[in-house]
């Protein structure tokens, strides 16, 4: 194919050994700024994320601070870790089990004004699932279960 | 005793897989032939077949002295989610998995008659090491059939978003894919067992690996649907972990597919093919070890015993370790095979192999990465869209202008006079590419390259029939040519949808008209109805878009059992695309409305559904052929 016939099988050889460099330092590059890291409330106050930068923030809604604005999809609410406390700013329809006192993550970034724009919410999905991030920080829903697939 | 009867089958299935294993592998057990070690797999199969209908039994009568039936049934619930609810759990599933793997070991023994008989047996018989693993899970560490003393009142219930029919069909077809796999697996080590590498070994593994990647590519269709109208989020592919793991084993069998073409046809590319077959197999017990471990987060992760997920692990890198320790020490043995010029078909083929193992590459390790950094540093991440879409998008362009490009060309060499007829479909793309451009303002440079490429595939997939007798073309180039149409179009729904969906979101109160793309929509009202084991809010919409009025009701609805809440989108579908509804909470008295209108987005299941029946039609062009020449002997 390339070069003389008779070293066609390293030729072969190489190309495979150049797919995997290329599809390591393709994901390398790739993770460098796109992974998105899990951060709870203490972290953020301790400044762990730069603003702008994409993060999952995981903790509890606290009670009674959940609040709709007058245009009724717009939601805000305070997501603590008894430790520290982040306001979050949603706009859409927050999951079906997304209550106060109970965990929820928020997928987005933390504003300039130190509200958190989350552009997506993860909540309890069901009274047996929960993620396994959110596993760690309240003992009561350990007895999940695997469901599907 | 149903539940005692299935545990026996299992145990003497387990038993029959380490007589099976012994006889693949014992030296001198050859002597007699491949007549044994035939039963003894189809005995297996069968026996395995068998302790998986006891448990659909008991989940089907609802038997709640079962633990596992006490746990995810209940008895209000109907009889065909009571049966799928067999599969819906983790130890039924597991055993389904193992069950497939049986039978397939069983149809192993049944239909391939033409292989060596050496390279044969110690394919049953690395078939038969695969399942004796999966029996030692099932029966020390995962036993469905496990009785609860007392007995419970009533089931717990199961998770009323899998109350749906695609619950019913979407694990089986994806494990007839995941573990038919196993085959070329088992296939593969026979083969470096006896160094024969060959066009009988190709011919002999094509038809299961075709069986697979056509369940696979079905599975992987059925449930990126079943994602876009279940969960109510609009999206068709989230990068999920779990929708990665069938992904992973598509892309490996996709892959073995092609370069089972270049062994069959010219006896090239032998050891990248075996290396392939075991790949392959290995990214589908990956894909079982990420999902049932429950070490990742995702809607499918739900945390189980860890004992379970060490114990996968341990299995997994046993049997991936096993299969390269044998390529190591065998594949040196293999003979080269005839040389390929750089433009032929050959060399195309390695082009989609390489592109296809690099997106490979890129999709596991943005899919383990998080657990990696978790396991060493502590710090918890997670890695979706920006990054896949950044890292695969790119790639996949690529191998669209191979797929454009390698049908046309010979074998072996090419002078490229046939490119000359791409003239015409790469000038089409050009003009699609650049119309996007200027019509669309807002970015999106990868789904405008992806429209451009689509267009150029379309007419450019039909040009292997040219000038050739339609009537005499084998079945098996119109296989091609259809899966490379379907590419195509899913790529086409792909990009349009992307770049030209629309989206409203409003609170409105009833009597209000909401518009969402070219559509203008009333709110008429929201009533509650309730169905066998929910009570639902429904919503009536009345949309049009200057011609006949369409009704749509999107549901909240609440279950009892667990007691849950789930959203029921409702989905319009036109000629042109999908008009895709749900209903959010109550704010005074206004209702959260959720409106996407989603050109061409019916495209990308279409494609799905179209490659699918490529892989079928080629199965059936090989059978036919097969067939007609046993005929003719």
């Amino acid at each position: 194919m390339i070069g003389k016939p008779k070293h066609q099988r390293l030729v072969l050889v190489v190309i495979a050994l150049v797919a995997v460099l290329a599809a390591v330092l393709l994901a390398m590059w790739g993770l460098r700024d796109r992974a998105a890291y899990f951060y709870t409330p203490a972290d953020i106050e301790a400044g762990k994320a730069q603003p702008g930068q994409s993060v999952r923030l995981g903790g509890m809604v606290e009670k009674g601070s959940v609040q709709r604005l007058s245009d009724g999809v717009t939601v805000r609410f305070v997501l603590t870790d008894g430790a520290a406390k982040v306001p979050v700013e949603f706009r859409g329809i927050v999951p079906d089990l997304f209550r106060e006192g109970s965990g929820a993550i928020a997928e987005g970034s933390l504003g300039p004004g130190g509200t958190f724009d989350a552009s997506n919410i993860l909540a309890k999905h069901d009274e047996r699932y929960m993620p396994p991030q959110m596993g760690n920080q309240s003992a009561e829903h350990q007895t999940a279960k695997t469901v599907a697939k | 005793m149903t539940a005692e009867t299935g545990l026996a089958a299992l145990w003497l299935a387990a038993a029959l897989s380490l007589l099976q294993l012994a006889l693949g592998f014992a030296p001198g057990m050859s002597k007699s032939g491949s007549a044994p070690i035939r039963a003894v797999a189809v005995l297996q199969g069968g026996l395995t077949l068998f302790a998986f209908a006891m448990l659909v039994l008991v989940f089907a009568t609802t038997d709640l002295s079962v633990a596992l039936v006490a746990e995810n049934s209940h008895s209000a619930k109907p009889l065909l989610y009571k049966i799928a609810g067999t599969w819906g759990n983790h130890e039924g599933s597991m055993l389904l998995w193992v069950t497939v793997l049986g039978i397939s070991g069983a149809a192993l023994a049944i239909f391939s008659r033409r292989l060596e008989e050496r390279t044969f047996v110690a394919a049953l018989g690395a078939q038969g090491a695969l399942a004796l693993g999966f029996f030692i899970f099932l029966l020390f560490a995962s036993n469905p059939f496990a009785r609860l003393d007392p007995p419970a009142l009533e089931g717990r219930g199961l998770n009323p978003i899998l109350q749906d029919p695609g619950l019913a069909f979407h694990p089986p077809t994806l494990y007839l894919g995941y573990v038919g796999l196993s085959v070329a697996f088992s296939l593969a080590v026979g083969a470096l067992v006896t160094g024969r590498v060959d066009r009988e070994l190709a011919r002999a593994m094509r038809p299961w690996v075709l069986g697979a990647w056509v369940f696979l590519t079905l599975g992987i269709t059925a449930g990126s649907y079943w994602a876009y109208y279940d969960l109510g989020w609009g999206g068709w592919w989230f990068w999920d972990p779990v929708e990665n793991a069938s992904l992973m084993p598509w892309l490996a069998a996709t892959a073995l597919l092609h370069s089972l073409n270049v062994l069959a046809s010219r006896e090239s590319l032998r050891a990248w093919t075996i290396m392939l077959a075991m790949i392959a197999f290995s990214m589908s017990m990956v894909g079982t070890f990420l999902v049932r471990s429950g070490v990742l987060t995702s809607v499918h992760a739900f945390a189980v015993d860890p004992k379970r997920g060490v114990f996968l692990l341990i299995l997994l890198a046993f049997y991936v370790g096993a299969a390269l320790l044998l390529f190591a020490l065998r594949s040196g043995r293999l003979s080269e095979g005839p040389e390929f010029e750089l433009v032929s078909r050959e060399a195309a083929l390695v082009g989609n192999n390489l592109l296809l193992s690099v997106i490979l590459g890129v999709v596991f390790i943005g899919t383990l990465y998080p657990l990696f950094v978790e396991a060493l540093t502590g710090a918890k991440l997670s890695v979706g869209a920006p990054y896949f879409d950044a890292v695969v998008g790119p790639i996949a362009l690529a191998l669209m202008a191979l797929i454009t490009i390698g049908p046309l060309l010979n074998w072996r060499r090419d002078s490229g006079e046939r490119l000359k007829r791409l003239i015409i479909p790469a000038l089409l793309g050009l003009g699609a590419f650049i119309i996007l451009l200027m019509a669309v303002p807002q970015d999106g440079l990868l789904a405008k390259l992806g429209f451009g490429f689509a267009v150029a595939l379309f007419p450019a997939s039909l040009l292997p029939l040219l000038a050739r007798k339609l009537g005499r073309t084998p079945l098996t180039t119109y296989a091609m040519v259809l899966a490379h149409f379907g590419v195509a179009t899913a790529v086409a729904g792909m990009s349009i949808s992307s770049l030209t969906t629309s989206e409203t979101l409003i609170a409105a109160k009833p009597g209000e008209i909401v518009s969402v793309g070219p559509w203008s929509i009333r709110f008429d009202s929201i009533r509650p109805i309730a169905g066998p084991n929910w009570t639902a809010l429904e919503a009536t919409l009345y949309a049009t878009r200057g011609g006949a009025i369409e009704t749509l009701k999107p549901q909240a609805r609440f279950y009892t059992d667990p007691p849950t809440e789930t959203t029921q989108s409702a989905i319009l579908t036109t000629l042109t695309g999908q008009l895709y509804t749900v209903v959010g909470q109550q704010v005074g008295d206004r209702w959260q409305l959720r409106l996407w209108w989603k050109p061409m987005v019916t495209l990308i299941w279409l494609g799905g559904a179209l490659i699918a029946i490529g892989g079928a039609l080629a199965l059936l062009g090989r059978a036919w052929r097969g067939w007609r020449k046993a005929g003719v002997r």
